[in-house]
């Protein structure tokens, strides 16, 4: 639990400083986004499920695409959860508030990005 | 086939009960007269063959059996085990069952419990997924023995997991047929007219033997049809009558028919040769297996193909095709680059070459997307075309195609590599050499990138699946290992990562995607490995682990050595994302209770715990596990346990998939 509690405070830390370089690619809800929040948010509309607690992705549940340190400016993010027609269901704001978005944005975009895995000896066997 | 019968009292000695319970019907005024068959009833309602058990039918059913009058000469059953033994059948998993107690005593005094050496089970679903799994590691089939109707209700979804992945299976089922002569009680409930009705939609054939000549027949017969392209299990109902006889009151001269295997269908020689035309010519061929290579011979058929064209390979996974260490091993993308895809033994070409988006758009049909360019040209090798059936419609949508043949594909590989090596024209080698090269550079990118997905999420908790298959790894990677487990539910990570190149590597999946296959599968492949020597792993997920866990306790019973690594996400995720779907499609929030997943789709408060699970059954086990770092040490351990003959079970808490 203090592990957990520490990890939080982290992303928190890392996520104030990932929504104050939102600067002008930020709606207003994403300024005032929470990774801590977000998080939260990410587990609670089952994001999380497709897409891995990270953000990692999975070939089979998201096609292989990767979340985690996502480039994606909140504008094309927050249209594209809001009108794909994919494989991912159109979450509509009835069902994923505004601020619950730019939450989950900041969370996202708080999480560091993955190791080199050069550096991984288990994964240069 | 009557059960014989002494008039005074049951054949069944332990049913004396039961005759007693006979007479107290006739004293209360059945109408019958109490002296045999062939009395006429007086003035009375007719009664059905066998009535249902009272309190003294069912306690001579559970009771202590008294003794039995002794038979006189040798059992029919006797003779059924001397056609069983013909055919080298190594095993029997087998739930007990009164309907075979014949055969059962045969099988293991008469023919001395060796081949088939019976193994208990704990669920007629694992006896047969046991099958199952072990002719993908042994190219042989087994036999298992079902009560007819009850058994064979548990046994039907595992039968049809063996239907929808081409497996033999040789299935009896007992039952008393007679049901003039049928002890009363549980034996009626048991027994049925056709007790293979209920599979027949997903067997390739079925029969009733009558005598013990018949039976013979038939049991040949059935092994040879089960064991022909396209492989697939049969069904034979056991008569308990037939079992019980004496063979010479019979007075037959028996003989056991010698089975010659089937030569497997080939394709039609002008089709081979214009499918190679075809071929030979392609400026991008690509071929797509699925259940191409029913051998080890076809995994070396196959890379030789693709070497002679230099074509990419899509592995769909029903069987280790392909090595994926082979440069010429390329994702199913490449089918959209394609203008010749040769499909072999696709249990899906529509879906091979179409895309299908669950979107709820097209009045809630969804999307259809084709992924292939216009003017592709189709070639479809699949035995399974000489096979179909009506109810259950598992061929999947219709696809046109070029150039069909419904032939096996392994036996056809031989011709067809022939006819590309004369038809590709010598202006065209350079070319084709080239195409290669380019395949290796786009091989060993796909690598990097995949290993760079892998490190995301690297000290996640729950635990990635990346991390965990890349953690087990180096203490398998120097033995001669087997992957008894479907690892797709875990984004097929140990595909990924760990080389893979000989057909036991990976077995693929369940065919029918019935849930509860998985676990008693590996069991059964474990049991095909441990005559190899070789060391099973079994990436094993909760959801499906839970259907039948009493096979961990078959497994330690018979001590079969295997390690399974559980992919416990505390899910059904494979329905999570469904109710989530249908939410969003209504605009409603998906109801999650008080849990992590929509209402119904979780496996947790309270959480199961594995290791203990595993542990009363006689597993040495492990976790759970929820720190990545504590993976290798505890790893070390249960290989070293599954090394010394044990099975070993670890418990990780894992990402979702």
């Amino acid at each position: 639990m203090r592990q957990f509690a520490i990890r939080m405070g982290l992303a928190a830390l890392v996520a104030g400083l990932a929504v104050g370089s939102l600067g002008p690619l930020g709606s207003g809800a994403a300024w005032a986004a929470s990774a801590e929040n977000g998080k939260l948010a990410f587990m609670k509309h089952g994001c999380f499920q497709c897409h891995g607690t990270l953000g990692q992705g999975s070939v089979v549940t998201s096609g292989g695409k990767v979340l985690t340190d996502t480039q994606l400016p909140y504008e094309s993010f927050q249209v594209f959860v809001r009108t794909t027609n994919r494989a991912m269901p159109p979450y509509s704001e009835k069902i994923l508030s505004n601020d619950d978005l730019a939450d989950i944005y900041a969370y996202l975009t708080s999480i560091p990005k993955a190791a080199d895995y050069k550096t991984i000896p288990l994964l240069n066997q | 086939m009557t059960r014989r019968r002494d008039p005074k009292v049951s054949r069944r000695g332990f049913l004396s009960g039961a005759a007693v319970a006979g007479a107290a019907v006739t004293a209360q005024g059945t109408g019958y007269a109490a002296t045999g068959a062939e009395s006429k009833p007086v003035d009375a309602p007719r009664l059905p063959s066998a009535v249902r058990p009272d309190a003294r039918v069912a306690a001579a059913e559970v009771g202590t059996p008294k003794e039995m009058a002794k038979d006189n000469g040798a059992a029919g059953s006797d003779f059924m085990v001397d056609v069983i033994k013909t055919l080298d059948i190594e095993y029997l998993p087998c739930n007990p069952a009164s309907s075979f107690r014949g055969i059962h005593e045969s099988l293991i005094n008469y023919g001395g419990n060796k081949k088939p050496e019976f193994l208990t089970c704990a669920h007629e679903e694992s006896a047969v997924a046991m099958c199952h799994g072990y002719f993908k590691v042994a190219g042989k089939p087994l036999m298992t023995l079902v009560h007819g109707t009850v058994g064979l209700q548990h046994a039907a979804m595992a039968v049809y997991n063996a239907w929808c992945d081409r497996v033999p299976v040789i299935i009896m089922g007992g039952n008393d047929l007679d049901a003039a002569h049928r002890p009363p009680g549980v034996p009626t409930f048991h027994s049925a007219q056709d007790i293979n009705a209920m599979v027949r939609d997903f067997t390739k054939w079925d029969d009733t033997p009558v005598s013990l000549q018949h039976f013979a027949q038939s049991f040949v017969r059935a092994y040879r049809i089960a064991m022909t392209p396209p492989y697939e299990p049969v069904a034979l109902a056991l008569d308990a009558g037939l079992q019980e006889h004496p063979i010479h009151e019979n007075g037959e001269k028996l003989h056991i028919p010698k089975y010659v295997a089937a030569t497997p269908p080939a394709g039609d020689a002008n089709a081979v040769r214009e499918a190679a035309r075809l071929l030979a010519n392609a400026e991008r061929p690509v071929i797509v297996a699925d259940r191409a290579a029913r051998t080890p011979n076809g995994v070396k058929l196959l890379v030789e193909l693709a070497e002679l064209l230099q074509a990419p390979v899509v592995d769909q996974g029903g069987r280790m095709n392909f090595p994926n260490t082979h440069h010429l091993r390329r994702p199913p993308a490449v089918i959209g680059q394609a203008d010749v895809v040769i499909g072999l033994e696709l249990a899906d070409y529509w879906a091979t070459v179409n895309a299908f988006i669950d979107n709820g758009e097209n009045d809630g049909h969804g999307l259809q997307e084709s992924r292939i360019k216009p003017g592709t040209k189709l070639i479809s090798i699949n035995s399974v075309e000489l096979l179909t059936k009506s109810n259950y419609q598992d061929f999947q949508r219709f696809q046109t195609v070029d150039i069909g043949m419904p032939a096996d594909a392994e036996a056809t590989l031989p011709a067809l590599i022939e006819a590309v090596k004369a038809a590709i024209p010598n202006d065209r080698k350079a070319a084709i050499e080239k195409r290669g090269e380019a395949f290796r550079k786009a091989k060993a990118e796909a690598h990097d990138r995949t290993r760079a997905l892998a490190a995301i999420g690297w000290d996640a908790q729950p635990i990635s699946t990346a991390r965990l298959t890349a953690e087990l790894w180096p203490h398998i990677k120097d033995l001669d290992w087997s992957m008894v487990g479907s690892d797709r539910q875990m984004s097929n990570w140990a595909s990924r990562l760990w080389p893979m190149e000989k057909h036991y590597h990976h077995l693929g999946g369940p065919g029918g995607y019935g849930v509860g296959y998985n676990l008693p599968a590996a069991v059964g492949a474990a049991l095909a490995n441990r005559a190899l020597g070789r060391f099973s792993v079994n990436l094993q997920t909760d959801g499906d682990f839970m259907y039948a866990p009493g096979v961990l306790w078959t497994a330690a019973r018979h001590k079969i050595p295997m390690l399974t690594v559980m992919h416990n996400n505390r899910g059904y995720h494979q329905e999570v994302m469904h109710v989530q779907r249908m939410s969003n499609r209504r605009n409603r929030v998906a109801s999650l209770g008080n849990d992590l997943g929509p209402i119904g789709t979780r496996i947790e408060n309270p959480d199961i715990d594995y290791a203990k699970l595993a542990a009363s059954m006689g597993w040495w086990s492990a976790g759970p596990i929820t720190d990545p770092n504590e993976l290798a040490s505890t790893f070390k351990k249960a290989v070293e346990v599954v090394k010394s003959g044990q099975p070993a079970l670890v418990d990780v808490v894992t990402q979702p998939r």
